[in-house]
């Protein structure tokens, strides 16, 4: 079974290469990071065996992840709103 | 609860099921600081790349596509190996672990060889921060977060393999067994950990917004 | 035969893996990194007697605050509950014979160590001023290489911290004994939880960024160098990242030691226990998202200001839950005022301050007149030393007994309290008013009319000194004259109290069984806390017939 995720993980690779020539523009990040998911998942599922692990188990793989995310999330807005002079939802104010 | 002259049950734990848990676990709660060391790493990268897109294209222009799809390759069969080598403890096979284990030996030097050409590379074109740099303050931010993170990664794979030397003699001395096996099982957890740390740092440096047909 | 008593020889300490052993490691080293930092607060309020620079110059006073920030933050308030109480505490109010990793743990107090004594010799030597903060460009461009050394030193030491949080979350998780469901555990074991949590999430995080500091400082990398193209304010916000959630990792454990000793000398069960318990996650949880505001008037967006100036309004209601929960255990409680009792009570209402005043803080508005102020100053002394230290103070008096089989001079440390109280609150409450008259922070010199504020501030500091000193007296002198304690001298509730002072070796020589709620405190049980003298030949519980407990 463990040939069937590698083999996958090797395909998805070359797909992920590939798509690095196709011009897709504003699509080909989300894709290549897509793409970067889907083979981190399989990873973690099968071979780190998350799987067949308790819920538990799920909670502490996961944690790390979304704590970056959050991370992430918090981080980017200050830069996003920077150059805000008023916010979006102008009605607001 | 099963007696084994060879596996040890530490004095803290109630028996070996507890203790596998345990150590399962924390290895778990050590990963999860793992993801946040190298989330730092990322969400640094984020900031720049959403100050300095163009600067970032251009560094990404540097680096050598092919090589990193190939380093992706190896580190993934590496993945697979290492899979396999937990597997042949949970059997309790003493031989095909030792080879399974020498073989994610191989391809992890082989990661960092290829790591070592890159990086002689970017020093003798003047792409190394710190060192010999050649080019603009946004684009020295780039290649300090390439050098930051692929290095922090070789780091990790350096520690691993040291690791895994630390681990042959165990193994061949039959220390692990069907009913013992967690450090392998643990240390394949660190290990996969660190093939996805590359799975994502392959399309954020080498193949978001560059030329695919251009290494400059 | 104690776990003091079980092995001889500075090697059988060095190389232990007994965790009671290790909390001991912690509690002298953290005390001796306490006293270091202590002595560079007095210089620093030696210099603020007077408005002129007089005693040191500009570029030295900035290495004395930075050297008591760094010995303070670092090597006394994050180890100091976990690492000194939570270790020693944590199996035996579980029921647990060590925690699951003691090898770790071990290594933990190593780390500790070996960044303590790099931080401090970087500083104390090559002269790191940058403050605890380390705020680039200065330290990544324009200080000296001293600074990557001292960051080196804080870096290994994250290592204490994580390694411990991984052998806590483990260990409690999987260690507790039959019968203790997460529902009756001590309230203090929640707070060791939430406490790990934040410890494994955010450490590295600051870790990796004090790390690229470090290379900066070195090699001139450019990530947070203006002239590059850097930004000053992404070292900010990674660096809050970690050091706002590390405030509660000071002040959570001491939440935990709270709790029992409210509970303790009320006679009563901690009103509302599920909340109690539950906000320390949610502390733990939203603790993370509010950073930012530190960085209100550094150059952070107005809109990421807000939205971090609301999530901090929200971290404030499981903190006032506790606080409310407190205040209700202690109404139609049967009070008694031991020396522990006392820490608890000055520690509910100088933390109340600490807190509301943080509030004030969080508000945009008031913020931008009182960023960088004595007011900040202040209210983080409240929360911290009002707070903190007063929490851990209680939790060492509650367990010096457990801990050492001996105990203290009631009389002294009934006194020491109160000088503690005072000193306190007259050095650091003229510091509010001080900061909300405009004195900012960090400098050496001020306007001549703030003098008497600053004089007052700096009598209150010896006052306080004194109160500590007396302390380390008379719990020094305990340990060879103090009257030897029986297994629960404060009649205390709770899997710690059920075996000898000080422990065996092994904790239990059978893992009770565990039927009773956390603070199964007898309905009407008005009875005084006892002296708690123990007789040479009384039989130590362990060794009774072991039933349920």
């Amino acid at each position: 079974m463990y040939v069937t995720i590698v083999g996958s993980l090797f395909f998805l690779t070359i797909v992920t290469v590939l798509a690095a020539f196709v011009e897709l523009g504003v699509l080909n990040t989300p894709l290549a990071l897509g793409i970067a998911l889907l083979k981190a998942t399989l990873v973690v599922l099968f071979f780190m065996h998350v799987r067949y692990n308790t819920p538990l188990m799920w909670v502490f793989a996961a944690a790390g992840f979304f704590m970056v995310l959050i991370f992430l999330a918090l981080l980017m807005q200050d830069y996003m709103s920077r150059d805000w002079e008023r916010p979006p939802a102008e009605f607001l104010l | 609860m099963s007696s084994n002259a060879s596996v040890t049950l530490n004095h803290q734990f109630e028996d070996l099921q507890q203790q596998y848990e345990a150590a399962n676990m924390g290895m778990w709660a050590f990963i999860a600081q793992e993801i946040m060391f190298f989330g730092g790493l990322f969400a640094g990268y984020t900031v720049y790349r959403f100050k300095y897109l163009g600067a970032f294209i251009e560094g990404s222009n540097y680096l050598p596509l092919e090589l990193g799809a190939l380093n992706t390759a190896v580190l993934i069969a590496s993945s697979f190996t290492m899979a396999m080598a937990v597997r042949a403890a949970q059997q309790g096979a003493k031989n095909p672990l030792l080879r399974w284990i020498l073989a994610t030996m191989v391809l992890g030097t082989t990661f960092l060889v290829i790591k070592a050409f890159e990086y002689a590379d970017k020093y003798h074109h003047g792409l190394l921060p710190g060192f010999s740099f050649d080019g603009s303050g946004q684009l020295k931010i780039f290649f300090s977060f390439y050098f930051a993170m692929t290095g922090m990664h070789a780091l990790h794979m350096i520690i691993g393999l040291g690791l895994m030397v630390w681990l042959i003699p165990k193994i061949r001395r039959g220390t692990y067994t069907s009913e013992y096996f967690s450090p392998i099982e643990n240390f394949g957890l660190y290990w996969h950990f660190v093939d996805i740390v590359w799975i994502f740092l392959f399309p954020l440096l080498y193949l978001i917004g560059r030329d695919p047909w251009l290494t400059m | 035969m104690s776990y003091l008593s079980a092995s001889y020889g500075i090697k059988s300490w060095l190389l232990t893996l007994d965790h009671k052993r290790v909390g001991i490691l912690y509690l002298v080293m953290t005390t001796v990194f306490f006293m270091v930092g202590g002595l560079f607060a007095t210089l620093i309020r030696l210099e603020l007697l007077t408005p002129q620079g007089d005693v040191f110059e500009s570029d030295t006073y900035n290495k004395l605050f930075t050297m008591h920030g760094v010995a303070m933050i670092f090597f006394f308030l994050i180890p100091s509950v976990p690492a000194v109480l939570g270790n020693f505490l944590l199996p035996l109010q579980i029921g647990a014979r060590d925690v699951a990793f003691p090898k770790l743990n071990l290594l933990s107090w190593y780390c500790f160590m070996v960044g303590g004594t790099l931080a401090t010799v970087a500083i104390v030597m090559g002269g790191v001023d940058t403050g605890w903060t380390f705020y680039t460009p200065y330290s990544s461009t324009y200080s000296s290489y001293y600074v990557a050394l001292a960051l080196s030193g804080v870096f290994i030491n994250g290592f204490s911290s994580i390694l411990t949080g991984v052998n806590f979350l483990t260990t409690i998780h999987k260690m507790r004994a039959p019968g203790m469901t997460w529902f009756r555990l001590p309230l203090f074991i929640w707070a060791q939880y939430a406490t790990s949590v934040i410890m494994i999430l955010g450490t590295p995080v600051v870790a990796i960024t004090l790390l690229l500091v470090a290379l900066e400082n070195l090699l001139g990398i450019g990530i947070f160098d203006p002239a590059l193209g850097g930004d000053p304010i992404l070292f900010q916000h990674m660096f809050w990242f970690y050091s706002h959630p590390a405030v509660y990792i000071m002040i959570v454990p001491g939440f935990g030691v709270i709790s029992e000793v409210i509970a303790c000398f009320s006679r009563k069960r901690i009103f509302g226990y599920t909340f109690v318990a539950f906000s320390s996650l949610a502390i733990a949880l939203l603790g993370f998202l509010v950073w930012g505001h530190h960085m209100f008037t550094t150059g952070q967006s107005l809109y990421a200001g807000m939205v971090f100036s609301f999530i901090s309004f929200l971290v404030g209601v499981p903190t006032a839950v506790k606080i409310f929960n407190w205040t209700a255990t202690l109404y139609r409680g049967s009070i008694s005022l031991e020396t522990p009792m006392y820490y608890a009570l000055g520690f509910i209402g100088l933390f109340l301050l600490g807190g509301l005043t943080g509030l004030f803080l969080s508000t945009i508005a008031v913020d931008i007149h009182l960023h960088d102020t004595y007011f900040v100053v202040a209210h983080f002394h409240f929360v911290m030393v009002g707070g903190m230290v007063m929490a851990y103070l209680s939790g060492i008096h509650f367990w010096w007994p457990k801990m050492t089989g001996r105990m203290y001079h009631e009389g002294w440390s009934k006194a020491s309290a109160l000088l503690i109280f005072f000193g306190f609150n007259l050095t650091f409450f003229p510091q509010f008013i001080l900061g909300y008259l405009g004195m900012p922070r960090r400098y050496h010199v001020y306007p001549e009319e703030f003098q008497i504020l600053n004089v007052m501030s700096t009598a209150g500091a010896s006052i306080l000194a004194a109160g500590y000193l007396i302390l380390f007296a008379y719990l020094f002198l305990s340990l060879f004259t103090g009257r030897k304690a029986s297994p629960n001298p404060w009649r205390a509730v709770g899997l710690e109290w059920e075996i000898a002072s000080p422990p065996g070796p092994h904790n239990f020589d059978v893992i009770p069984i565990v039927t009773k709620e956390a603070y199964a405190y007898e309905e009407g049980d008005v009875t005084r806390v006892g002296s708690g003298t123990a007789a040479e030949g009384d039989p130590i519980p362990e060794e009774a017939e072991r039933a349920e407990v």
